[in-house]
């Protein structure tokens, strides 16, 4: 076990973990921040995908003290203050989702490519989703829903 | 606490006896109506025609009528509360069976609050599968809503003493001709205990009258769902909970020899529970439980299992012979055959695909003295209350099982393994435990979609008329089996099979293997013939509602516009089952070097009766499309054995968003006709299309599911 300091969605959070214990594992049960999914363990289906420094990753696949240091947004983290993220607004009005356990790293995930790269063609959106499963095949919509929040985010720059 | 592997039933057929109306208790003297609490109005669907007498079997106080089906209830707040032992899981029906409430009783959405899948707080129910939920619960609970209205009108008319005629429901209040007089529904039941059975049905509102049902009504909590707020079985915490585990054998069949648990226990906070060859851990927390588990040095004795290599054989061979006989024959195959212009004999198999539905089995346990809570994600949770207390060796009544929505399920989750497992662990343990079973353990002891080998006959007439039909599945199951097409000489039939893997539902149940094999030998008739696929399919079929959607798909793809090429071809199938019409047009083009087949375009039509959610349907549509080019292409369970062989994500493929084409689905809206459920038949259509769109591309007939997961083979022009 050791002390750790992470800095979640903007807040820091002291947790006694061991350092190699997944940053999946600490968020969702010493943190209580379920909102990120188990899926696969392997990296596979992007159910835990994080942001670190901005960037998707898999936090079933990431050490929490590889976490320290760096900025940690979750899906609870999107929507400060009750304000939708534009790609939790655009997978919403499309419903991007049915039984919806896939949709925060979907989200997650989505809003790490637009931060990169707000414009992206439908190549680059499939691309950059590909290591994101959706059982109840919703893909179609979600691809609809990234490209509305992409054509949003633009607009408003 | 045994396995129950040699014993599971066979879902796949457990699915078709749903259990029929075994008891009767006096609503008034059984007090479950306390657990409403309050007061208000309280409307039941009464059936018809009851016995009125309680059956000798001694069940609990609280023990449900499984006459009602449901209950609905409106508050002194004038909140509506439907009560329904269905469950939550993608399909959307929280928000469906909300809309059909709310149009009989004339308010929104928003008035009406679904508690689903509390097996203390709802009224028996077999368990949601089959598409059973629009047909069967929306139409009952359209009748209690309308008997609540028709009840609050007369309510109006007693407290006004003035005629019911002048008075209308609308906007969650009665009023009096123009507006003179109103009460909301809440100030007329305040203060009431008000029971109302309905035995006989109240006039609903027509179909074609909808306002709120049959309009695209958002999901009434997709907030939740796009900010990660829903908490699923496996996001629960209860209080001192602690984490389990599960010591899996090293493969099927496998006792336990020996295990040294030394290095396990010296963990912190870590204990060890061993009932027989069943072991488990529970943790303080996830993270500890899991490294124990990898700490336990377990032996087992390992008997020889099954291999996937021969198993389509073996399939045949190990035919139960005792469950023979029950071919549906029509005419004469035989004398047909012997006259027909064309003849045709071919075999078709599909393999084991597993559900991965992507929330794995999750259950948390909770005893309190001899009573037991579980929250677990399952289909079924009356049955699996009755299995905890068969596990357990107490009555159904001091079990609890509550479904939160759940992680999706496609008929994988009617079983209640990890609900048992947690709960033997929490017992042991004094305190509520979790138990989320890995995508491993998820691919290997959960159930699979059955196997099948179907042979199928066939002779046809020069113009097209087919004459003969033998048809007989070996193990994957009845469902859709009979063939819509107007053949005068048939036989059909079933031949249960000893499985070597355990096997249950999955979406559509066979409806998916028997449409592969039918439409598939249709494509090769019309082949053989020298006639147009869909033409051959018109020629045969009588079925109005199944004629019109295969017109709707041809039309909408444009069926016969293009012509096949080299690399590139269309294919067409469609069929019928549980109230479901569904025709799907596939365009497929062949990657050149990989020779993988990859989809361009997909047309469906789908045709379900009335229309209650259309955005939602549309919704599933896409989605059965999806999920089904998983099992059309390239997922397939492999064994070795006893010992699954690809049991995580990076070795079974499922369709991820790169294989999906632009998918157009066509909705066939018949106001005039029920509504039938829609979460299963549009799986079926598309194996067939992409099969015989494959061979229009390239003339190589591909007759087991999945086609083609290494590609197509090039040489092989077999057809």
């Amino acid at each position: 076990m050791a002390e750790l300091s992470l800095t979640v969605n903007g807040k820091t959070r002291r947790v006694e973990a061991p350092p190699e214990e997944s940053l999946l594992s600490v968020l969702r049960d010493r943190l209580e921040l379920t909102g990120t999914k188990y899926g696969c363990g392997e990296g596979q289906c992007g159910a835990c995908t994080v942001l670190l420094d901005g960037r998707p990753a898999r936090s079933c696949r990431t050490e929490v003290s590889e976490a320290v240091g760096r900025k940690i947004t979750t899906i609870e983290g999107l929507s400060p203050e009750g304000r939708l993220h534009p790609v939790q607004a655009a997978f919403l009005e499309t419903e991007a989702f049915q039984c919806g356990y896939c949709t925060p790293g979907m989200i997650v995930s989505a809003a790490g490519l637009l931060a990169a790269n707000p414009n992206p063609d439908r190549e680059a959106i499939v691309r950059h989703l590909t290591g994101n499963v959706c059982r109840c095949g919703t893909y179609p919509r979600i691809l609809t829903a990234v490209q509305r929040a992409a054509a949003r985010i633009t607009k408003s720059r | 606490m045994s396995r129950r592997r040699d014993s599971a039933p066979n879902l796949e057929l457990a699915e078709h006896a749903i259990s029929g109306k075994l008891h009767w208790f006096d609503v008034d003297r059984r007090g479950f109506l306390k657990l409403l609490g309050g007061g208000g109005l309280l409307v039941f669907l009464q059936a018809s025609g009851s016995p009125g007498q309680e059956s000798g079997r001694s069940r609990g106080d609280r023990e449900p009528p499984r006459e009602i089906s449901a209950w609905l209830h409106i508050g002194e707040d004038g909140r509506i509360t439907v009560f329904t032992g269905k469950v939550e899981m993608g399909q959307n029906i929280r928000t469906s069976l909300a809309q059909q409430v709310a149009e009989e009783l004339r308010v929104s959405v928003d008035a009406i609050t679904c508690v689903m899948g509390d097996t203390d707080r709802v009224p028996w129910d077999a368990g949601t599968f089959g598409s059973r939920t629009t047909p069967t619960m929306g139409r009952e609970l359209r009748t209690m809503a309308a008997a609540a209205r028709e009840q609050l009108i007369d309510l109006a008319a007693e407290r006004w003493g003035v005629e019911r005629a002048a008075l209308a429901a609308g906007g969650g209040r009665i009023t009096e001709g123009a507006g003179r007089r109103t009460l909301a529904y809440g100030d007329l039941t305040r203060g009431q205990k008000l029971i109302r059975a309905v035995a006989a049905e109240p006039a609903v509102t027509p179909a074609g009258q909808w306002k709120v049902a049959g309009t695209a009504v958002p999901k009434v909590d997709g907030r939740d769902f796009v900010t990660g707020r829903h908490v699923y079985t496996s996001d629960l915490v209860r209080p001192g909970m602690l984490h389990g585990k599960v010591l899996r054998p090293a493969a099927f069949g496998a006792t336990l020899a020996a295990l040294d648990s030394g290095a396990a226990e010296r963990l912190p906070g870590v204990r060890i529970i061993r009932d027989g060859d069943f072991v488990g851990i529970v943790a303080s927390d996830a993270w500890t439980a899991q490294r124990a588990l990898a700490a336990l040095d377990a032996k087992w004795n390992v008997s020889p299992q099954p291999s996937h290599q021969e198993f389509f054989d073996s399939l045949k061979k190990g035919e139960t012979p005792g469950d023979r006989g029950n071919a549906q024959v029509t005419g004469s195959v035989e004398e047909a055959l012997a006259s027909a212009d064309v003849k045709l004999a071919r075999t078709y198999t599909v393999e084991y695909i597993a559900h991965a539905p992507l929330e794995t089995r999750a259950a948390v346990a909770e005893w309190s003295g001899e009573k037991l809570t579980v929250w677990t994600g399952t289909q079924r949770p009356f049955s699996v209350r009755d299995e905890l207390a068969e596990a357990f060796r107490i009555s159904p009544e001091k079990v609890r099982v509550q479904v939160p929505d759940t992680g999706s399920a496609y008929g994988g989750k009617h079983a209640g393994d990890a609900a048992i497992e947690a709960a033997r662990l929490a017992r042991s343990a004094g305190k509520p435990v979790k138990l989320v079973w890995t995508r491993e353990e998820e691919f290997t002891w959960a159930y699979f979609r059955p196997a099948g080998v179907i042979e199928v006959s066939s002779g046809a007439r020069r113009d097209g008329t087919v004459t003969a039909w033998e048809f007989h599945n070996y193990n994957s199951g009845p469902a859709a089996i009979a063939t819509p097409y107007a053949v005068a000489n048939q036989k059909i039939q079933f031949h249960p099979a000893r499985s070597p893997l355990r096997q249950g539902s999955y979406r559509g149940l066979a409806a998916t293997a028997n449409h592969f094999a039918r439409e598939t030998h249709m494509d090769e008739l019309a082949a053989a013939i020298g006639i147009d696929p869909l033409e051959l399919r018109l020629r045969n079929l009588a079925d109005p509602r199944l004629r019109m959607v295969f017109h709707a798909a041809a039309e909408k793809f444009g069926w016969g516009k293009q012509k096949a090429a080299a690399g590139r071809g269309f294919g067409i199938a469609g069929g019928v089952e549980k109230g479901g019409y569904v025709a799907t047009c596939a365009e497929v083009e062949i990657e050149g070097s990989s020779r993988r087949p990859r989809l361009r375009r997909v047309v469906e039509a789908f045709e379900c009766g009335a229309v209650v959610n259309p955005g939602g349907l549309r919704n599933q549509v896409e989605g059965a499309v999806v999920q089904a080019i998983g099992g059309a292409l390239f997922e397939a369970v492999r064994f070795e054995n006893g010992r699954i062989v690809n049991p995580r994500f990076s070795g079974y493929r499922v369709p991820r968003i790169g294989d999906v084409p632009p998918i157009e689905v066509v909705i066939l809206d018949r106001r005039d006709l029920p509504s039938a459920g829609a979460g299963e038949t549009p799986i079926v259509g598309l194996a067939p299309a992409v099969g015989n769109a494959i061979f229009a591309a390239t003339g190589v007939r591909l007759r087991g599911l999945p086609l083609a997961p290494d590609g197509i083979p090039d040489s092989t022009k077999n057809a």
